[in-house]
């Protein structure tokens, strides 16, 4: 279960509306390689670790990634807070604002809504690990990305503490696979699924 | 003086916290570290204490420390995305 902390992992404070970089920002709330994905990616990825410090591992980082969430969320609020309709139309924000007025909803920044499809949770440990490291550097490119196009120091801050994080947890699935890898036979690590072919575990 | 104090201690429990949610990943793939663990005993105490400061001053940041004597506190103070520290 969960207990929710009245706090962000990571302040924000923004005091200038940007409705434009807001719908660019968005995508890593509810797009493909975005925080919501990545936080049900790893919670459901945990029932088919089958080493310990893994499933430690997947649950601690799938919390972590709630925050996230919560903080590019923030993030999109403080960016689009009070617009009048004339800032709306200025800034091309009114097709967001058409279905969701200033409220946050889970879009990548193209409008796509947010689908489970956009995440695999395979239960096998080697494959789902795999994509894990592969979706920590995909989101990483992504905050690149967005940090060329951003200019306001309050917006760039946390942004940057979001990219650092993702370079962090690249670094710990690495381990987690190596972690799975040092159970099973070293002459032929990816001829099998360790979580269902149980007879070839060391 | 007093909104200073507050910011202080919330500032210390944003750090200390975030010292643990990165040591944890860690001790997750290390379990038996003796110095991330050491460091985790250290921190733990410090934002121990500095939560139980802070919320005694200033209201609940986790609901189980909401102490319901006349009113139920944890609607009282801003959320977090409101941009408060």
């Amino acid at each position: 279960m969960w207990s929710y902390e009245k706090r962000l992992q990571h302040p924000v404070n923004i005091t200038q509306c940007n409705p434009k970089l807001a719908q660019v920002i968005i995508s890593q709330y509810g797009g493909p390689d975005g925080e919501i994905g990545a936080s049900l990616r790893y919670l459901s990825q945990r029932y088919t670790m089958t080493n310990k410090k893994c499933a430690a591992l997947l649950t601690d980082i799938g919390t972590e990634e709630l925050a996230h969430m919560e903080m590019v969320a923030t993030i999109v609020h403080q960016l689009t807070k009070d617009l009048t309709p004339q800032e709306i139309i200025d800034s091309g924000f009114q097709n967001y604002y058409v279905d969701h007025t200033l409220g946050i909803w889970a879009q990548a920044a193209g409008g796509i809504p947010f689908a489970a499809t956009c995440f695999q949770s395979k239960g096998d440990p080697i494959t789902d690990l795999v994509e894990d490291m592969a979706a920590e550097q995909k989101a990483r490119t992504t905050y690149d990305n967005i940090l060329r196009l951003v200019h306001d120091q309050e917006v760039c801050d946390p942004i940057k503490f979001l990219r650092q994080r993702e370079i962090v947890h690249f670094q710990r699935f690495g381990e987690a696979l190596r972690l799975i890898q040092d159970d099973l036979d070293c002459r032929n690590f990816y001829a099998f699924n360790p979580a269902f072919d149980k007879n070839i575990m060391k | 003086m007093d909104a200073m104090n507050r910011e202080k201690l919330f500032a210390c429990i944003t750090a200390t916290s975030f010292v643990l949610d990165d040591l944890r990943l860690f001790l997750d793939t290390h379990p038996t570290d003796r110095e991330a663990l050491d460091y985790w005993e250290r921190v733990s105490r410090v934002r121990n204490e500095a939560v139980k400061e802070y919320t005694k001053c200033y209201g609940p940041i986790n609901m189980y420390d909401v102490e319901a004597d006349d009113r139920w506190t944890w609607v009282d103070e801003p959320w977090p995305w409101e941009g408060r520290c």
